[in-house]
């Protein structure tokens, strides 16, 4: 077992190395965060000044040893906009972040689920397509169209809610809707089929056979083999808890995470963006080795390989 | 005596295909009925269709009796007593015929709980009681695990004690040996015979395999089509086949001592359910094939006190096979 | 007896298997010292359960897989490196065909462009006559233009398994190796494609390696019969001697176990155990464990496959010689 977390956790610290590193060539190459933040029209030595402070003019590779350095050290950077630590900048906005995508997470759960196990069991009828036929759209419209369509109806037109910014609770209400409908959607579609699959299994059969009524055999035998295809969604979902808002708090200029990424990134400010980029990755990382172990507690194929070891 | 289970006139379409044509069959207490015919015959489907166990489009009618009640279109909490309690099944692929989830315990004890009067450590014995039966070996230790530690020999007997915990009157086996090697399905087979003959139980056997189902039944059923085409002891059926079908598997079965002789395989394929033709369903691969055959479909007609043939060139059918084998 | 085509001297395999993700890697003796010959047009039937490795033996004799150990000689010829110009040329000798037709073909193209496809890739003949060959192909299946132009999906499983051998008869052949080709088929279905494939054999003096766990398809279609248990040929003899007087108590037992119409269980042997598992393997005769009639000497010395009399050879400690084969059947 301790050579499987090993592994699991080898490759986890390799995914973020390898996140990590591509956002920093990438945000090198393209564009001068000095030009950026000073403008073009400052002076060519304020410029080179403020190239040599972020240390911009030293070799790439450079950069980028000293910037792992930092990292192992704990340390990663300051903003180049208010020279504040970028983590703290970062931390600040989570709270806001996690008051849309937590409740979205809990509605997506609560819609979605129990959708797709319906839509399964009562394959064919009118409400399996209904259910069908709004997951198909709540999955195929992006979530700024979504947004849009919310603000037009709920903001412009009947005037209840308001279009954007964070005064009150009303505000949030537009925001988690969006986040909401596409994942339940996403995720009735993938109960459904998950649960399809299971149902058409022999076991299934079994179970009926033996007497077992019905409702029975849903709850005590389809459902924890559905759970386990199921769960591989739900850790994409908690990984993204962090960054999954980017598009919608850009829409309803919510002061979240994702706005300061987008923010960060027009500014070439490096030192966040990599942080942020840095956080979403240590966050996906950690829900998909969840997601293993979790895999390790739902399916006993997979633990009897376990203990082997 | 009235029989135990009767199924008259059992029809089954597939949205619009018929599977079924009306089949009629009788099991009596404590009998050994074999089942045969090639895939898609509905050999099957006729037991899961009196079991209620098809997928709900299937439109399925005529009448299924279990000691004169009638199973088709019976609530649920009735089918839910009769299956598993008075009428047991097991299936072909054992190794996806148990929840691969659930341990081996949970499983067992599911069934005792919903059939038996038993609690507590009750339940507990007699599992163990039936592990033990079945010869799953360390049965105290083997119930808490799950099945995919177990091989697929063990997953069967596992399967049939399963089977056995609900006390049944029938256990319908359905192709129970296919999926395994050959020394092990000699192990499944004995084990099967032993227990039906304790517990005086009736058993339908149904199998590809006409060798297993000669050896293990009293009295076979040959299916075609979704229709049976000949009913008779076993005995008797492999000695004398009088549906030209019947005759023809027999044939087509390489022998395993004697002179080797060339394989009378049957021509052509099985229809498609979708498609067939009028008539008897197997004229159009029948040697003795003539005009009457292609009008109207046969009818099961009874020809001695215990054989029963579908065919009206049943007479030339015998006659024929009787001149060769005197030739 | 013909000169031999296929003359395999003790090739052995193994395989380094995990058990599970974790495990430690065993070494699995898939095929351990088998030895074979196979004449110019004759079949040899290698029967066995699962784990015997029957169908390793098979792929190691095409040449699809190298044996860690042993050689394999086709025409006089050790086979050639693959890749060569030499190998190709071989490989066009000898073809394959499995039980699962349908995984065999691609479901996207017309069958008679599959049964063509060897002729393009060894550049057989003119386009005019590839087409020819084609047609005459399907006739030696007994199938019409008609099924060619078809799909695999439109095809039963029987038609299915004549476009696999008029695919593989193409090239013209030497040797065909069968791994279980009618395993998956209804017994009147199994029937013609065993008829055919014996029809196939005379008229084009094939020679076969006929692998199945079926003891009577095996019969009907072998000249000589090999028995496979834990990677070793455990008996190995003619076809309807057999089958008729086994003398190895695991042949004994697979045909006891063959059931037969007009005829009930009385006196079968059924054997105790599970189905033998490749990564444990016994010491001494793989085989004692499970045996009826195992001594102490089993579990400790590993028989060797020796002659009894007639054209039989045996590996059991129990049989040996001509004399107590005599007291055997007796």
């Amino acid at each position: 077992m301790g050579r499987y977390f090993a592994i699991r956790i080898g490759r986890a610290v390799l995914t973020i190395v390898l996140v990590v590193t591509f956002a920093f060539v990438v945000l090198r190459l393209s564009g001068d965060p000095a030009l950026m933040i000073l403008g073009p029209e400052a002076p060519p030595e304020v410029l080179a000044a403020f190239r040599k402070a972020w240390g911009l003019d030293d070799p790439i590779w450079f950069q980028y040893l000293d910037y792992f350095g930092a990292i192992a050290k704990g340390e990663l950077g300051r903003s180049m906009r208010d020279g504040r630590p970028a983590i703290q900048l970062v931390l600040e906005r989570i709270p806001a972040t996690l008051a849309l995508t937590l409740p979205a997470f809990v509605f997506k759960v609560a819609l979605g689920i129990p959708a797709g196990i319906y839509a399964a069991l009562h394959r064919g009828s009118g409400i399996d397509r209904a259910v069908m036929m709004t997951a198909v759209a709540g999955f195929t419209v992006p979530s700024f169209v979504l947004a849009l369509v919310l603000v037009l109806v709920f903001a412009v037109q009947l005037g209840w809610l308001p279009s954007g910014g964070q005064d009150s609770w009303r505000h949030a209400i537009l925001p988690i809707a969006t986040l909401s409908l596409g994942g339940a959607a996403v995720l009735a579609r993938f109960t459904r089929s998950a649960m399809l699959e299971v149902l058409g299994q022999p076991y299934i059969r079994t179970a009926s056979a033996k007497g077992v009524p019905w409702r029975k055999v849903v709850t005590s035998h389809a459902l924890p083999n559905a759970a386990i295809p199921t769960v591989t969604i739900l850790g994409f979902m908690v990984g993204s808890l962090i960054a999954g808002a980017v598009v919608v708090e850009s829409v309803f200029s919510w002061p979240g995470v994702g706005r300061l990424l987008v923010v960060a990134v027009a500014n070439r400010d490096l030192a966040v963006v990599q942080c942020i980029l840095l956080l979403v990755a240590l966050t996906m990382v950690t829900s998909n080795l969840i997601v293993d172990f979790l895999y390790g507690f739902l399916d006993p194929r997979l633990r009897a390989k376990g203990a082997h070891a | 005596m009235a029989p135990l289970v009767s199924i008259q006139g059992l029809n089954v379409a597939f949205g619009g295909v018929p599977v079924l044509r009306g089949v009629d069959l009788a099991l009596g207490k404590g009998e050994a009925l074999g089942l045969v015919g090639e895939s898609g015959s509905g050999k099957s489907v006729t037991w899961l269709a009196a079991l209620g166990l098809l997928p709900r489009h299937a439109k399925v009618t005529g009448s299924v009796r279990l000691d004169g009640r009638e199973l088709l279109g019976a609530p649920a909490s009735e089918l839910d007593e009769v299956r598993g309690g008075r009428v047991a099944m097991i299936f072909q692929d054992p190794a996806s015929a148990l929840n691969p989830v659930l341990t081996i315990r949970k499983q067992l004890c599911e069934t005792l709980a919903l059939h038996r009067d038993l609690s507590g450590e009750a339940v507990k014995a007699e599992a163990l009681r039936l592990l033990n039966l079945v010869g799953i070996p360390d049965a105290v230790r083997r119930l808490s695990a799950y099945p995919h530690e177990f091989s697929g020999g063990q997953v069967q007997r596992i399967m049939i004690a399963m089977a056995l915990a609900g006390n049944p009157d029938v256990l319908i086996a359905d192709e129970p040996t296919t999926a395994l090697d050959a020394t092990i399905q000699a192990q499944i087979l004995e084990l099967l015979s032993t227990i039906r003959r304790e517990m005086n139980m009736a058993m339908v056997l149904i199998s590809h395999d006409l060798g297993v189902v000669a050896e293990n039944c009293d009295r076979v059923a040959v299916m075609y089509a979704g229709r049976i085409v000949e009913q008779a002891p076993a005995s008797q059926l492999f000695a004398d086949p009088m549906h030209p079908y019947a005759q023809g598997l027999i044939g087509a079965l390489p022998p395993l001592d004697g002179p080797r002789r060339r394989l009378t395989a049957i021509p052509g394929t099985v229809p498609d359910p979708a498609h067939l033709p009028d008539g008897c369903a197997f004229a159009p691969r029948c040697p003795l094939a003539a005009e009457p055959c292609r009008l109207a479909v046969p009818g099961l007609a009874v020809i001695a006190d215990d054989r029963a043939v579908a065919c009206v060139r049943a007479e030339a059918s015998r006659r024929a096979l009787l001149g060769i084998a005197a030739e | 007896m013909s000169a031999p085509l296929v003359e395999v001297s003790s090739i052995s395999r193994s395989y380094s298997m995990r058990s599970g993700m974790f495990g430690r890697a065993a070494a699995v003796h898939a095929v351990d010292g088998v030895s074979l010959t196979i004449p110019k047009g004759e079949t040899l039937g290698l029967v066995g359960e699962s784990g015997s490795g029957k169908s390793t033996t098979g792929r190691i004799v095409l040449g699809l897989e190298a044996p860690d150990r042993g050689d394999v000689r086709f025409d006089g010829k050790p086979m050639a490196t693959p890749g060569t110009q030499a190998w190709r040329a071989q490989r066009s000798r000898m073809q394959m065909i499995f039980q699962d037709p349908l995984g065999a073909l691609d479901r996207r193209l017309p069958v008679a462009t599959q049964i063509r496809e060897p002729l393009d890739i060894h550049g057989l003949g003119t386009p005019a006559e590839r087409d020819d060959r084609v047609r005459e192909l399907l006739r030696a299946v007994e199938l019409t233009p008609a099924h060619g132009a078809r799909y695999p999906g439109a095809l039963s499983g029987g038609q299915r398994q004549r476009v696999v051998l008029a695919r593989a008869l193409a090239t013209k052949p030497d040797f065909l190796v069968c791994d279980e080709p009618v395993s998956a088929l209804d017994v009147s279905i199994q029937a013609q494609v065993v008829n055919l494939l014996a029809d196939l054999q005379a008229q084009l003096s094939l020679t076969l390696l006929f692998i199945s766990h079926d003891l009577r398809v095996v019969r009907q279609i072998s000249n000589t019969v090999a028995v496979m248990y834990l990677g070793r040929i455990v008996e190995i003899g003619s076809a309807d001697d057999l089958f008729a007087h086994p003398e190895h108590p695991y042949t004994q037992a697979l045909v006891s176990a063959s059931p037969a119409p007009g005829r009930r269980s009385a006196g079968r042997i059924v054997l105790a155990g599970d189905p033998p598992n490749p990564a444990a393997r016994p010491q001494g005769c793989a085989f004692h464990p499970r045996c009826p009639r195992a001594i102490a000497r089993c579990a400790a010395e590993v028989p060797a496959l020796s002659a009894v009399g007639g054209d039989r050879q045996v590996a059991c400690h129990l049989v040996t010689g001509p004399q107590a084969a005599t007291q055997d059947a007796a």
